[in-house]
């Protein structure tokens, strides 16, 4: 119960966050596309500047997690073609629907029924990939 | 109260996110929002399908909970605390009626997009499952999101997030110059 109240407590606060900085509105995601607002940069900027600050003081300190356990950020595996393409196709949607994985999930709070087609529609992707994934160069 | 009702400047927001990064790293986690999409499949049984859904989904169980986190912190954010509609550069919003879309500046979704009257004609459903579809594919193909990779990846230095990050910014040029003029 402690650890779903901890994790449920982290997403409340996202969700939350999303809204209140409008990283979850379409407009807003049309707007950076369109290069006419420092809005979304600098909420990503700052983010990744102050995250690589924090990351290196983690890394330099062999900091601990809340369990005594090293924290240990695993590297992604090299490679070029799977993120550039994968890259590219989460592009396209994030644009077209206006929304990245987390900000479909708070939307849901608008009550839009389009929004459990956006989600369902990922989950298929999901899916599709997870079929396709052999026979896909990475 | 005003903190609450307004928007939250991109000052305050993207050390928000940092936090939330730290926090999860401090209880043993990662940030990434996406890889839940896969814990579900597995959950549905797509394990039967591709060998991609068999792991254990259980030790994820945690990424469900933030979920569901996420999607009460956006009702209480939506419902009650945004009264407001995101105000967009004028120059966007005069582009956007070219396009047909005119709810800019007062509401949160295009609803020309996003209202169920939309989501019933072919055109509006079409939309929004293959924007779905294309950010579920290509998040797992690309192995993260905007949290995983833009965030977290770039605050780890790692290339491939890098790349990654620029293929986003690709295929969302591409998106709203050349293929938005041509659907709407």
């Amino acid at each position: 119960m402690k650890k779903f109240l901890s994790f449920f407590g982290i997403g409340l606060f996202l969700g939350i966050l999303f809204i209140k900085s409008e990283v979850a509105s379409w407009f807003r995601i049309y707007e950076m596309f369109q290069f006419k607002s420092f809005h979304m940069y600098g909420i990503i900027g700052s983010a990744v500047v102050l995250g690589i600050i924090v990351v290196k003081y983690l890394k330099r300190n062999q900091s601990k997690d809340f369990s005594g356990n090293e924290i240990i950020i695993n590297s992604k595996d090299k490679g070029f073609t799977r993120y550039i393409t994968g890259g590219i196709i989460f592009g396209l949607g994030w644009a077209l629907a206006g929304a990245c994985p987390g900000p479909m999930y708070v939307l849901l709070g608008s009550m839009l029924p389009s929004i459990l087609v956006l989600i369902l529609g990922a989950l298929i992707g999901t899916f599709v990939y997870g079929v396709l994934r052999n026979k896909l160069p990475h | 109260m005003d903190i609450i009702y307004s928007t939250w400047p991109w000052y305050v927001a993207g050390p928000l996110i940092t936090l939330t990064m730290f926090l999860l790293l401090k209880m043993g986690k990662k940030f990434g929002m996406s890889s839940n999409l896969r814990t579900m499949c597995s959950i549905g049984g797509a394990g039967k399908f591709a060998d991609f859904f068999k792991f254990d989904w259980k030790k994820d169980s945690w990424n469900l909970y933030v979920v569901a986190g996420v999607i009460v912190g956006g009702f209480v954010a939506l419902q009650f605390l945004t009264p407001t509609a995101p105000q967009i550069n004028p120059d966007v919003v005069a582009k956007l009626q070219e396009l047909g879309i005119n709810s800019t500046n007062t509401a949160f979704l295009p609803t020309e997009l996003f209202s169920l009257e939309s989501l019933l004609t072919v055109k509006g459903f079409a939309i929004i499952i293959i924007g779905g579809f294309l950010v579920g594919f290509g998040a797992r193909y690309a192995g993260g999101c905007t949290s995983g990779h833009a965030i977290s990846g770039l605050s780890n230095l790692q290339l491939p997030s890098l790349i990654a990050v620029i293929g986003f910014f690709i295929g969302g040029l591409i998106m709203v110059h050349l293929i938005f003029p041509l659907i709407f």
